[in-house]
């Protein structure tokens, strides 16, 4: 188990390296000279050599691809072009409020979709069934953006459901749950309706197992033939889904931070993109991309420890 | 007369499709007497197995018995409650499978497996189940049962597999064990271990087994009861010795026939030609008439009963039977073995 898990660390190097030279050429892919875009039009030629000079673009491409990572190595991942701020102070500042959300995102969407999944297994064919799929289909239709904003709508603004929400909003995060549920609704639903129909299938492949008709045949209840033989069979390609999803969150936590106005880093992203402060765009997008490759490390390591058939090897 | 403990009467079980009902049991009567073997022999599709899960009450939820009776120690079980049922199942009747394979859940250990039948039935805890669990893999002939207690399925050989599947049906000391085809998938050499071990068991612990097979070279070896089946029929039931002896219905003597025997000068083995029918579409009369070298018309038109001879050996077959218009000995498959009367 050990070994397994040492290599699958070892695993993830070549991908963080793949990731950091991605992120790095993010500036250079841009056509025309990336030191006139950041400075704009208008900007005098002497503005551009000073952006130039300050982020090294003059430098052979590979130098300036060792400068930039021994920087981030040792935590250091440029300045703002736009504040002058160090970018990992900019991040450090919003990390938290991202992971949190998407975090709060995958609980949400592990707890309905694994609820809806097994209740649809269960009750196989029937009319509880066909309801929860036909949900389930409209949550994974619905874009987010367009649900945040007619979550906002009905719960923050028509009805006094929520009414602290409107409140709260320029504070910050975390302050409250009220302040939390609706963005983690609107993050989350996609993500639950495609484990909830991803836990159904799998349970409903399971269940026609010959070791569940083994269990049966032990005399043992519905019940415990259900959640003990069938579902543990059935989370082992859920796990992977979940894992994936966690990442598309930290994706999409970019649009529903905007439309609550969340200062975590998906705000920080768009606002650096339409700023065209390159520095934060890399930064940001450098850290989600590890982020994700660690998440999907845990995941592989839950897997192995549901599925002792992995080959170790 | 030995004590009889499980006595199946007329059952019909039906599966209900969209193509309409399939019945694959339609008519199997047999009982099983205590401490003894009860072989059910059929071809692929005769319904040997749809037989057995109807006996615990595990078919596919589309299936269902439609008729019959099955009686254990008196009292029918297609009477019982699920809970009662439940507590019948791998607790007094047990079963084992074709697929040792694929029988045992992936995620479990062993041990784990094994020891839910005892706590389930017996009320022990978790220790003391773990612990009869080493004693049961020690029963079946496992090699350091402390080990393998603790090893997942994927761990073991298929032989070694089928024989959890064993210690697992036996951790209750069931009365009766279902045994469907339980050495089909494994190679020559561990077959005969498998029912060696199963034969050793049963006469030490005394209980009575059904074994579900296609291979009459492990009937003639292990059985002491005959039920052969064929398109969801019994057509003949009668003790061993008989049925190898004097074969009675044509479709025993093609099976029979069919069979290669280093004691007999055999030129060539005689098929049995044709197709068993489909289950959509049985003939109406005999289910083996159309493939039948004897039929007469009567067998084309109506379904025979299940003759008795009066010494408990019974053959659905109307050559046994007064109206049956034709000659007084019959020819089939080259053996001039069966003669009315």
């Amino acid at each position: 188990m050990l070994k397994y898990i040492i290599r699958r660390v070892l695993q993830t190097i070549p991908v963080l390296i793949g990731v950091s030279i991605l992120v790095f050429s993010l500036m250079h892919l841009i056509p025309g000279n990336p030191a006139q875009i950041i400075a704009g039009e208008g900007a005098s030629e002497q503005t551009v050599r000073q952006i130039e000079e300050r982020l090294g673009l003059n430098d052979p491409i590979h130098i300036q691809y060792f400068n930039y990572m021994s920087g981030v190595l040792q935590g250091d991942l440029g300045n703002s072009v736009r504040s002058g701020r160090a970018v990992s102070d900019e991040i450090a500042a919003r990390f938290w409020v991202t992971v949190e959300l998407s975090f709060y995102a995958t609980v949400l969407a592990v707890f309905l979709g694994l609820m809806a999944g097994i209740i649809s297994a269960v009750r196989r064919y029937t009319v509880a069934d066909t309801a929860i799929m036909v949900i389930a289909l409209f949550g994974l239709s619905m874009p987010n953006f367009w649900l945040g904003l007619v979550l906002i709508d009905w719960f923050a603004i028509g009805g006094d459901w929520l009414p602290e929400w409107a409140k709260l909003r320029p504070s910050g995060w975390g302050d409250s749950w009220r302040q939390v549920i609706l963005p983690v609704i609107t993050l989350g639903t996609g993500g639950a309706a495609i484990i909830a129909r991803m836990t159904r299938s799998s349970m409903l492949e399971v269940i026609n197992q010959d070791y569940i008709r083994t269990a049966r045949a032990k005399g043992l209840t519905d019940r415990i033939v259900t959640y003990r033989h069938a579902l543990k069979n059935a989370l082992i390609p859920v796990v992977t889904v979940v894992g994936l999803e966690f990442g598309g969150f930290l994706g999409g936590a970019v649009l529903t931070e905007t439309i609550f106005a969340i200062n975590g880093m998906g705000r920080l992203t768009v606002q650096a993109i339409t700023q065209r402060d390159f520095p934060i765009v890399q930064g940001a997008v450098l850290v989600l991309s590890v982020l994700f490759v660690f998440v999907n490390l845990i995941v592989d390591i839950s897997y192995k420890l549901l599925n002792k058939r992995i080959d170790l090897n | 007369m030995e004590e009889t403990i499980l006595d199946v009467r007329g059952l019909r079980t039906s599966f209900f499709t969209d193509e309409g009902e399939v019945k694959a049991v339609d008519g199997v009567s047999f009982s099983v007497p205590k401490g003894k073997t009860l072989g059910i022999v059929g071809e692929s599709g005769s319904g040997k197995s749809i037989t057995s899960l109807s006996i615990l009450r595990l078919l596919a939820e589309n299936g269902k018995v439609v008729d019959g009776e099955i009686r254990y120690k008196g009292e029918n079980l297609l009477d019982f409650s699920e809970k009662k049922m439940r507590s019948i199942r791998g607790n007094q009747i047990s079963m084992i499978f074709q697929e040792p394979m694929t029988s045992l859940n992936p995620v479990f250990t062993v041990g784990q497996q094994i020891s839910e039948s005892l706590t389930t039935h017996q009320g022990m805890n978790k220790k003391q189940a773990m612990a009869k669990s080493v004693d049961l893999l020690k029963l079946v002939g496992i090699p350091s049962p402390e080990k393998r207690v603790t090893q997942y399925p994927y761990e073991l050989s298929g032989g070694m597999r089928q024989r959890v599947m064993i210690a697992m049906a036996l951790a209750c000391n069931p009365e009766v064990l279902v045994a469907d085809e339980p050495t089909t998938a494994l190679d020559v050499t561990i077959q005969a271990q498998i029912l060696g071990l199963i034969r050793d068991l049963q006469n030490r612990l005394g209980m009575s087994v059904i074994l579900i097979t296609h291979d009459l070279g492990v009937v003639a070896e292990t059985c002491d009861y005959v039920a052969v089946m064929y398109a969801g029929q019994v057509v003949e039931y009668s003790d061993v010795r008989t049925l190898f002896r004097k074969p009675r219905h044509p479709y025993t003597v093609g099976l029979l026939k069919s069979l290669p025997r280093p004691d007999a000068d055999q030129e060539k083995l005689v098929p049995i030609h044709g197709m068993v029918p489909s289950p959509f579409n049985m003939p109406k009369g005999c289910r083996f008439a159309p493939r039948c070298p004897a039929a007469t018309d009567l067998c084309a038109e109506k379904l025979p009963d299940l003759f008795d001879d009066g010494e408990g050996n019974q053959v659905r077959c109307w050559i046994y039977d007064e109206e049956w218009p034709g000659p007084k000995e019959v020819d089939v498959f080259g053996e001039e073995r069966i003669a009315k009367g």
